[in-house]
């Protein structure tokens, strides 16, 4: 242990960074020591097959589970610990919330607030979390919805929006709170084929604008275009990684192989 | 044959259909035997004397009738407030990891909806016999203010614990079912954004919760309103107790019961269409259009029901036409 207990210093170039990360839930051991790192502004695309772990790992990265064993740092802190001396201390509720603030996330199924209008959903965070004034965030909100192609939907509550539409609100949400990092968790897997191009669209313009993204998902085609690193991950391992172009059409392992014969 | 060259619908359409509708017989004669029922009830109503509709009409705005109806509001109001707050401290303690928590709402849930409100009024009155002085001290220590039972818990304060403390119990179950029908989803989404678990709570989880808690706890209310005339039992002059004193006195118990009962219709009326409202309040977002307010709807069944333009015009229970 004592050696993975390095100094938060030589974490900070990477925008999130994970030694020997394990999660397991009662028995079952879902994570099986996860290393890799994800440097500022880069496209870091997760894909595997269902149960390797990929999800509960991009979870990990904000706390939404607690890791058992390994160190996970986001932009040089740990996540839900603090650490002094040689000893780790879980990190208060608020505390927890402070951090989830820089990092967004996009959920399978949107998980939008069905009880507010698309732009209530957006500037929820920004009035509650940061105490903009409502004036100020809705002005913001209604920039990020022109941004994701929905300015018009702004009064409509998400039942009236079709699964696309509904996608790119909960970026403009997760957007709202400028993260440093936006955690995507197969941001397409719940939307009809002729929907998911939209919201591909968004994720790629927020990409060339620099943004720090990692990506769980399985549409090749975009890590290929869009990706700068490419995890492949089975049975709550690394099984390969490098660069998507080069992974995707020639991978080395023939787990690898065997996955990707399945989808491309 | 083809309706379509002989149809005059230029869109090429076929024609609408134009059946004779199924007779149904059987719902005349119904129909008949519960309209001679009814107009023998009524002449009942207005010819037997032992109705005394004067003596009803004067009783309906007797002082002591009124005072009582106002009694009937002030515990039911009350009751229902404690019944609510209580109701929520004990479905979060219920749903808290806190095994003493949750085990502690379980027990009381379980002795308060387990035993009769009856039983559970009449045994608040006699609290003095149990414990005959009350006081507010250090636990196991010394007193500070100490006082009579009896003093202390007047009819009123009794059957208001009666009733308040019954009613946390029902509400806790309510209140419980409510938070657990929102998505967990909804919490990560809301914890993903760095709200913190009170802002959680009182921004996502509990107005989406509203949705569920709200028409069961209307009828919780209607049904408090009625079951506050137990009260009697311990002499609490509430609206029942109150016509009973009068009836009583002059044997017209009849007429006195029609007048209280007038009383309570009205009542459960008025809180029938506020529950409305409210529940439509809670719908935003659920529903893609509101159902319609009443009014709409009395406007529905003369306008509505011609063209029956789009689904919410449609007058609820009236929906497959309404002929007999």
């Amino acid at each position: 242990m004592s050696d993975l207990a390095k100094t938060p210093a030589d974490a900070t170039r990477a925008m999130v960074r994970a030694e020997g990360v394990h999660k397991s839930y009662g028995l079952v051991q879902v994570l099986k020591g996860i290393d890799l790192e994800v440097k500022q502004g880069e496209v870091f695309v997760l894909v595997g097959p269902s149960g390797s772990g990929k999800s509960t790992f991009l979870r990990c990265i904000n706390h939404l589970e607690k890791i058992n064993a390994g160190r996970l740092y986001v932009d040089g802190d740990l996540v839900g610990y603090k650490q002094k001396g040689d000893r780790l201390y879980e990190l208060k509720d608020s505390e927890v919330a402070r951090q989830r603030r820089d990092i967004g996330m996009v959920f399978q199924h949107f998980n939008l607030f069905p009880h507010m209008t698309a732009l209530e959903n957006v500037i929820e965070a920004p009035v509650q979390v940061k105490g903009e004034s409502k004036s100020a965030a809705k002005e913001r909100g209604m920039a990020l919805l022109e941004r994701v192609g929905l300015a018009d939907k702004s009064g409509n509550y998400p039942s009236q929006l079709s699964g696309g539409q509904q996608q790119r609100v909960a970026i403009a949400r997760a957007l709202a709170m400028q993260p440093k990092l936006m955690l995507f968790d197969e941001p397409t897997s719940a939307l009809d084929p002729e929907l998911v191009g939209e919201v591909l669209d968004v994720m790629r313009g927020l990409a060339e604008e620099g943004m720090t993204m990692v990506v769980v998902t399985h549409e090749m085609g975009f890590a290929r275009e869009v990706g700068d690193a490419l995890v492949f991950m089975d049975g709550g391992v690394v099984v390969e990684s490098g660069d998507p172009r080069e992974v995707l059409s020639n991978p080395q392992h023939e787990r690898t192989k065997l996955f990707l014969s399945k989808v491309l | 044959m083809n309706p379509i060259d002989q149809g005059p619908v230029k869109t090429g359409r076929p024609e609408a259909i134009k059946a004779v509708p199924v007779r149904h017989p059987g719902r005349w004669a119904g129909a008949v035997v519960v309209a001679v029922l009814a107009a023998m009830l009524i002449h009942a109503l207005v010819t037997n004397p032992a109705f005394q509709w004067s003596v009803v009409g004067d009783t309906l705005f007797n002082d002591q009738i009124l005072h009582g109806l106002l009694v009937t509001l002030e515990l039911t109001a009350l009751a229902m407030v404690m019944g609510v707050i209580g109701g929520i401290v004990l479905a979060v303690m219920r749903l808290s990891p806190n095994p003493l928590l949750s085990g502690v709402a379980w027990v009381y849930i379980w002795v308060f909806r387990g035993t009769p409100v009856l039983v559970q009024l009449v045994f608040w009155n006699f609290l003095a016999a149990i414990w005959p002085k009350l006081s507010i001290g250090i636990p196991f220590g010394p007193e500070f203010v100490s006082g009579s039972t009896n003093n202390l818990i007047p009819v009123f304060v009794a059957a208001l614990l009666g009733l308040g403390l019954n009613e946390a119990a029902y509400m806790a179950e309510i209140v419980r079912g409510g938070l657990q029908s929102v998505s967990e989803g909804q919490t990560e989404a809301a914890h993903a954004l760095g709200m913190s678990r009170f802002q959680t709570m009182k921004r996502i989880v509990l107005p989406q919760a509203m949705r569920v808690i709200i028409p069961p706890t209307g009828n919780e209310t209607i049904s408090m309103l009625k079951t506050s005339s137990l009260a009697s039992v311990i002499a609490l002059e509430e609206l029942y107790q109150a016509g009973h004193n009068i009836f009583s006195r002059t044997f017209q118990t009849i007429p006195v019961l029609i007048a209280v009962s007038i009383w309570y219709l009205i009542l459960t009326s008025i809180l029938t269409v506020g529950q409305y409202y409210i529940e439509r309040h809670y719908a935003r977002g659920a529903n893609r259009t509101l159902p319609p307010t009443p009014l709409q709807r009395i406007r529905g069944l003369f306008t509505g029901r011609r063209k029956p333009s789009k689904a919410h015009d449609v007058v609820p229970g009236l929906e497959g036409g309404g002929h007999l």
